[in-house]
């Protein structure tokens, strides 16, 4: 990424962006419309530049990359853990303290293990660890990042000749990545196990080889290649998003607070979106 | 080589160059600049606070492109920013005024880090190649300090030795003097005044300076060259007794403005 050329396209942008309110509604549509032509073209070069630097610059400057990339995992997933462990076994007890209730009510029980399969593994347990690593460590990357632009650290990072998509971007975009899977398997693990504590504890009448059987004849293969491939697209899209908004913007210190609530909405947009897109595949296969 | 041979080599070669603010690409800072820096030469690019000494500096380091004209650092267009013009990059050096250094990384970090980027070297390793420098520079009690513990005047020699780690054959300095106190303006000159005649930490070979300063007292001498940049123009002057007698009035009201000519007092046209 070199400063130069990029600053000059994103403050013309900015001016375009920032001029004085609209005063009629159409110019306001219109101004929203291209907001957000601007901003998918920007997040959409930002990220095919990341994945080409990803790509060519594998190999370089590993022993500096790698343990930045570990450092990543670190925060984005490893540190994460108990809150996620909490989390899990709250979502067990919600879900299936719900769901109890009603399957009772229906006759219905033998269909808890495929609700758990449903609402867990599918839907809630990626987008719950998608939106709470958003909220942790997203948020931190774009002050960081932010930050790191406001007080002219890129501009050193460039005159040494070090790229600050693969110093600062790079690592992040997979810690995020497998910390957001890491986690999501952590969730579904504990949500399931939580959710039989809670139907055991409700005094269902479902034992522990049925309860799993259920677990097992709802999943299958296709449910592990989508969970992975999901939940790595939501850490890459946050990655991205909020390295976006922190770094790739020419930014004052006092820009950095609303750039962070834009990456926050962006990020959640998104991760709906991908979220989408992924039950149509659920319904179409 | 002997450095001796190469002396009329074109380090850095402006021809009709306009330079522009980092800040806000439409505001040109100086234009039409045809300016030759030669290997080994010491220039002072002097100007008022403003007048964009820190801008034209970013475009001599090439962290933005001339807004016109051919600008060639060591015989190459620049931007210089492809990978595959690496080697060409890292023959030059930034110092920024204020260090410029990562606040996640410590000072030795810091000053490891181009060495650890671009030789793929470990921690400790590089901790080890830049000892000497550390050394050099009076880092050393600082060495595992986070930046922001660091004053002003640290963080910049910090950034000095962060850019002297890959032992550049030009180095840019953006106003190292400034808000210094008299000790490390002495310090300060006399490491510069070393590396443009031949470092051991370069070994031997002259260093080219290129530096900015909003006051060029401390910088009086015969060996350095000078430049104005004011009111959107660049002036390459030459040696201090060339700035002293130069007869353009940009540059003379700098210097009657810099103190360095008396005030001939209140001009009529201005009454």
């Amino acid at each position: 990424m070199q400063t130069g050329n990029g600053t000059a396209s994103a403050i013309a942008r900015a001016r375009f962006l920032t001029t004085a309110t609209p005063r009629t509604f159409t110019a306001y549509i219109g101004r929203q419309f291209f907001r957000f032509i601007f901003t998918l073209q920007g997040l959409t070069a930002f990220a095919l530049i990341t994945l080409g630097v990803m790509l060519t610059r594998w190999r370089s400057a590993r022993r500096l990359i790698w343990p930045a990339i570990s450092e990543q995992i670190n925060k984005s997933g490893l540190k994460l853990l108990p809150m996620f462990l909490f989390l899990s076994a709250a979502l067990g007890f919600l879900v299936i303290g719900q769901a109890v209730a009603w399957l009772t009510r229906v006759g219905a029980i033998n269909y808890l293990g495929s609700i758990m399969v449903l609402v867990v593994v599918r839907e809630l347990g990626p987008l719950l660890a998608a939106f709470l690593v958003l909220a942790r460590i997203g948020t931190a990357n774009v002050i960081e990042l932010g930050t790191t632009r406001a007080t002219g650290e890129v501009e050193a990072l460039e005159a040494l000749g070090i790229d600050p998509v693969h110093y600062l971007v790079a690592p992040r975009v997979i810690g995020m990545a497998v910390g957001v899977f890491a986690l999501t398997v952590y969730v579904i693990i504990g949500a399931l196990l939580s959710g039989y504590l809670w139907a055991f504890l409700q005094d269902v009448p479902l034992r522990p080889g049925d309860y799993f059987a259920q677990l097992a004849g709802a999943l299958s293969g296709l449910d592990f290649v989508l969970l992975a491939a999901k939940t790595l697209a939501f850490g890459f899209i946050v990655a991205i998003v909020t390295c976006y908004h922190g770094l790739a913007q020419p930014l004052r210190l006092a820009d950095v607070p609303r750039a962070t609530i834009r990456a926050v909405a962006q990020s959640v947009i998104a991760c709906v979106l991908i979220d989408t897109c992924f039950i149509i595949v659920y319904l179409t296969v | 080589m002997n450095p001796a041979d190469d002396s009329d080599v074109a380090v850095i070669s402006m021809r009709g160059v306009s330079a522009a603010a980092l800040s806000d690409p439409s505001l040109l800072i100086a234009e039409g600049v045809d300016w030759t820096v030669r290997r080994g030469e010491c220039w002072v690019v002097a100007g008022m606070q403003g007048s964009g000494k820190t801008d034209f500096l970013l475009m001599i380091a090439g962290l933005m492109p001339p807004a016109a004209g051919v600008y060639e650092f060591l015989g190459q267009k620049t931007p210089i920013f492809e990978t595959e013009r690496l080697e060409e990059r890292m023959r030059l050096g930034m110092v920024f005024e204020s260090g410029q250094l990562l606040n996640h990384l410590t000072v030795g970090q810091n000053i490891a880090l181009p060495l650890r980027y671009h030789h793929d070297l470990g921690a400790e390793e590089a901790a080890e190649r830049v000892a000497p420098l550390v050394e050099m520079l009076g880092l050393d009690p600082w060495i595992h300090s986070t930046t922001g513990t660091l004053g002003r005047s640290w963080q910049r020699r910090a950034g000095l030795a962060r850019a002297l780690a890959l032992r550049p054959e030009v180095l840019v300095l953006d106003n190292p003097l400034g808000g210094l106190d008299p000790l490390q303006v002495n310090w300060w000159m006399g490491l510069l005044e070393s590396l443009s005649r031949g470092h051991p930490w370069l070994e031997g070979r002259p260093m080219t300076l290129v530096l900015t300063a909003s006051d060029v007292r401390p910088w009086r001498g015969t060996t350095r060259q000078f430049a104005v940049l004011q009111n959107h123009r660049f002036l390459p002057v030459g040696p201090w007794s060339a700035l002293e007698a130069h007869q353009d009035p940009a540059v003379r009201d700098w210097l009657i403005a810099a103190a360095l000519l008396p005030d001939p007092g209140p001009r009529e046209d201005l009454e």
